[in-house]
């Protein structure tokens, strides 16, 4: 009889820390999704806070810059000059080509400030930092493919051949034997004293090699040691990157002489949206954010305010009064997107606002977070006891002074945090703005309330489609900063909770 | 000239209210009798007279002389004096101007609470204008039951159905997720969690709340649609890459913080009688859990489950950047699906003709969307009215 009762007693325990043991996991589950989430972004965007250059020596060409007219100086050309200046050994339209395909687009950028701030320097040799393509920063940060670099086992003999471009590699042995011992195969990059070659294939019994980074012209033969030779070998083959073997090896050959400088990126909180990813930020996006924000908040919290205080202290408790509960209770989950829907047919077609303007977008907003900032209002004016408000009538208040004189000053706290609550709401939303054309790229900064921009969060929507990889990084980092933002609000909330509130 | 024009309002109604409170404070004389109401009342009644008639006139102004225009300050202006002159000489020592000012403030609270009526009334009127002449060149029976939806295609076929499909699709994955996860968590902070643990256990919860959508959209589509993928492959399954699945999984995370602090509230609520005397019986927790609070706590869950699936519903960026546009009509979680949000999203993204069908349908969607959000906002309401056990 006991056995049997142990038995069950048993089985039931058991089953209670089953029971205990699913609802942790629940948790643990959301908290490790919450933090797989916090840290993918992170490693996805941190690299776009930094941006590489590379410094060139320019000289600042009198013919090319008018010194009436400095900012319409021809800089991108000088630059580019310059960059191939670094590199003579490449020859060939191609070649040069891809050698400057390596600098931004905006890389003259630098030179033209430097040249306007001091005109003196025209006709003198700078020393200029270059901003580098998307693609070269993200090979130089080692996210378009691995590069492994083995050092030479055995001893290499490099002869350049007579009357060609080119080199044959030979160990202590020829042909296929050489091959098999210096473990070289077709396509792999061979570096040797400043210079780099790429084996080509067998020809008549030699490995040959054409050259890539070619060493000095004076260089005609040579043995290297174990050790001194290195092969160079991409876990990326050439075809899918951005950056070929060549670019590559430029590149390489940059960061060792130490000329690539690797900087915190304040041209990411500078600058607008650009095409170009190394050139985009998100100034533009912030400041429509900001404005946008700004009017939803100025309409939102008065009319927020001032509906909480009536339904609450107010209203007299009717069909009317029920009808306008019931109403604010449903726009609160009513989905955002029909609040954009709302804007398009109402704002933009009927009242004639203009499209992509922080002005419409705060309007929506306004009335996204109304119903939450009214809900919140509410609950912090219900929390306020009505000793507080007998004892102003008490002594001959008006119902109104006692509201507005006692409660509400009671109540700020508390409707404050919900506001800030909202705001944050206003801040992370999407959907609605996309309806009223706040998706448009806007390169420049919003100027006011009614010129065209795109906030934040749609920033991160736009980038995030785009096709460039460099652009994942960035749209990464665009949403650390909103999280910043969002969580920096959110600990004010939190702070005025803490600080303010009172129990009675 | 709009930011003139308040600027110029606002000064209008300072001056009335300088000059309504001396004219009230140089009636009294000494010894004399007193005002009724205190001057500064005076004043700000006279201040309210110069604010109305000065925004009715500029709004009168920007109408007839157009908004960027001088005369619409110079309006404005004359509207303020016009409206405070005659409260200005109307303040006499027994006059009301308290209870007269009160009553402009209460019609200012009742205009402001009326705005959430008028933003129903807009969505409703809105949407259903722009679906009515949607109606007008597609029947609402193909719209309806159609099973093929190709809004751009030629000749454009509005069949909602599979829309319909891909979103219930998309919402059953979410609420599978959110759901045990949601419920089960909400039991553990409610029954288990010492209180030192639930101070470190609801934060999590808030911030994952606080997240924004399109921020889960992004990570839906970089991590976890290629991580399912793979994962599928490997698993010799054909996955598509934008599948309803990784869309479907995220909104899940997303909806837990709902589902597990509503239920958190309303197993919170469950007097602790009911689970003393479950105890006394000899119940251990998790029975008492189950057999008790539970039941106590369902209609609220319900309702819950309820707020939920709207949500789920009308989720838009987590689908619009994770699920796909392909309005394919399965029931596959591993196929790329599309849902209603997408639709409207693509559909008023870019050039919107308001004379064109596809543009249009984007309204019906919307219709369509507002209606089952409110249905269910409905439900969860009434079910909670209706079933919840009053215990005190």
């Amino acid at each position: 009889m006991t056995e049997v009762r142990d038995e069950l007693v048993k089985k039931r325990y058991a089953s209670e820390r089953r029971f205990r043991f699913y609802g942790a996991a629940a948790l643990i589950l959301t908290a490790l999704f919450l933090a797989v989430l916090l840290i993918d972004t992170v490693i996805r965007g941190i690299p776009a806070f930094h941006e590489t250059s590379v410094e060139v020596d320019v000289n600042v060409n009198a013919a090319d810059v008018d010194p009436a007219n400095l900012p319409g100086g021809n800089y991108d050309k000088m630059i580019k000059e310059a960059f191939r200046a670094e590199f003579p050994e490449v020859t060939g339209r191609a070649n040069q080509k891809a050698l400057t395909a390596l600098l931004s687009t905006g890389g003259a950028d630098a030179l033209r400030s430097m040249v306007i701030a001091d005109p003196s320097i025209i006709g003198k040799t700078v020393t200029v930092p270059v901003l580098l393509g998307a693609d070269a920063d993200m090979f130089l940060k080692g996210q378009l493919t691995d590069q492994t670099i083995a050092p030479g086992k055995a001893t290499l003999h490099v002869a350049r051949l007579e009357g060609e471009e080119g080199f044959v590699l030979t160990g202590e042995k020829t042909g296929e034997e050489a091959e098999k011992q210096l473990g070289l195969a077709t396509g792999d990059v061979v570096r040797f004293q400043g210079g780099a070659v790429r084996v080509t294939g067998m020809q008549n019994g030699y490995l040959k090699a054409d050259p890539v980074l070619p060493p000095d012209a004076a260089f005609s033969t040579g043995n290297f040691d174990a050790g001194q030779w290195d092969i160079v070998s991409f876990s990326v083959p050439q075809a899918n990157r951005r950056i070929n073997d060549n670019q590559a090896l430029w590149l390489d050959k940059l960061k060792q002489d130490g000329r690539i400088e690797n900087s915190f990126s304040w041209r990411f909180f500078q600058a607008g949206d650009s095409r170009e990813p190394e050139l985009a930020g998100i100034r533009g996006a912030l400041v429509g954010s900001l404005l946008t924000v700004l009017v939803a908040i100025s309409l939102a919290l008065p009319l927020g305010i001032a509906s909480a205080v009536y339904l609450e202290e107010f209203a007299p408790k009717n069909k009317w009064t029920d009808l306008i509960e019931v109403n604010i209770n449903n726009l609160a989950a009513v989905p955002s997107i029909i609040f954009g829907l709302l804007g398009l047919a109402v704002f933009l077609n009927f009242f004639g606002l203009p499209r992509s303007a922080p002005l419409v977008g705060g309007l929506v907003l306004a009335l996204l977070v109304l119903p939450t900032i009214i809900i919140a209002s509410r609950a912090a004016l219900k929390a306020v006891p009505p000793s507080i408000t007998e004892a102003a009538l008490g002594v001959g208040a008006s119902k109104q002074q006692a509201v507005f004189q006692h409660v509400l000053p009671l109540a700020l706290p508390g409707i404050m945090t919900g506001t800030i609550l909202g705001l944050a709401r206003a801040f992370g939303e999407t959907a609605p703005l996309l309806m009223i054309g706040m998706i448009a790229f806007i390169a420049d900064v919003p100027q006011g309330f009614t010129s065209a921009a795109t906030v934040l969060p749609v920033q991160v929507f736009l980038w995030s489609d785009l096709p460039e990889l460099a652009f994942k990084s960035k749209t990464a980092a665009a949403i650390i900063v909103l999280l910043v933002v969002l969580f920096a609000l959110n600990a004010i909330a939190i702070y005025l909770r803490k600080r303010f509130e009172r129990r009675w | 000239m709009f930011v003139w024009t308040v600027l110029l309002i606002v000064l209008m109604a300072v001056i009335a209210y300088w000059a309504g409170r001396t004219h009230a404070a140089g009636l009294v004389t000494a010894g004399g009798p007193r005002l009724h109401s205190l001057p500064s009342y005076h004043g700000l009644f006279t201040a309210a007279g110069a604010m109305i008639g000065g925004l009715a006139l500029a709004i009168a102004g920007a109408f007839v002389f157009g908004s960027q225009s001088l005369l619409t300050p110079v309006a404005a202006v004359i509207g303020a004096a016009l409206g405070a002159f005659p409260l200005y000489s109307k303040s006499s020592l027994d006059f009301r101007a308290r209870n007269n000012f009160e009553r402009v403030v209460l019609v200012l609270l009742i205009t402001c609470s009326a705005v959430a009526i008028l933003t129903t009334i807009g969505i409703v009127f809105s949407v259903l204008y722009e679906t009515l002449i949607f109606f007008r060149s597609v029947s609402p029976i193909e719209f309806l039951f159609g099973t093929h939806w190709s809004p751009t295609g030629t000749p454009a076929s509005f069949g909602f159905i599979p829309l319909l499909v891909g979103t219930l699709l998309i919402t059953v994955i979410a609420i599978a997720v959110a759901g045990p996860l949601g419920l089960l968590s909400a039991i553990y902070m409610a029954e288990y969690a010492s209180p030192r643990l639930r101070s470190f256990l609801k934060p999590i919860l808030e911030i994952l709340a606080g997240i924004p959508t399109v921020v889960l959209g992004f990570f839906a589509a970089l991590t976890v649609a290629p991580l399912i993928r793979s994962s599928g492959e490997a698993m010799g399954f054909s996955v598509a890459s934008e599948s309803a699945l990784a869309a479907g999984l995220v909104m899940g995370m997303m909806i837990v913080p709902l589902i597990s602090s509503l239920s958190d509230d309303i197993i919170n609520a469950v007097p602790q009688s009911l689970r003393d005397g479950s105890y006394a019986m000899g119940a251990t927790k998790s029975e008492t859990i189950k057999k008790v609070v539970l039941p106590a706590a369902l209609p609220g869950i319900v309702s819950a489950f309820m707020l939920a699936i709207s949500r789920a519903i009308g989720e838009t960026m987590i689908v619009v950047m994770a699920a796909g546009l392909a309005a394919n009509l399965t029931a596959n979680p591993l196929a790329a699906v599309t849902t209603i949000t997408v639709q409207i999203a693509t559909l008023l993204v870019g050039d919107q003709e308001f004379d064109s069908p596809k543009t249009l349908s984007a309204f019906a969607l919307g219709f369509v969307l507002f209606f089952f959000t409110l249905v269910l906002n409905y439900i969860a309401l009434r079910i909670v009215q209706k079933y919840r056990e009053q215990y005190d």
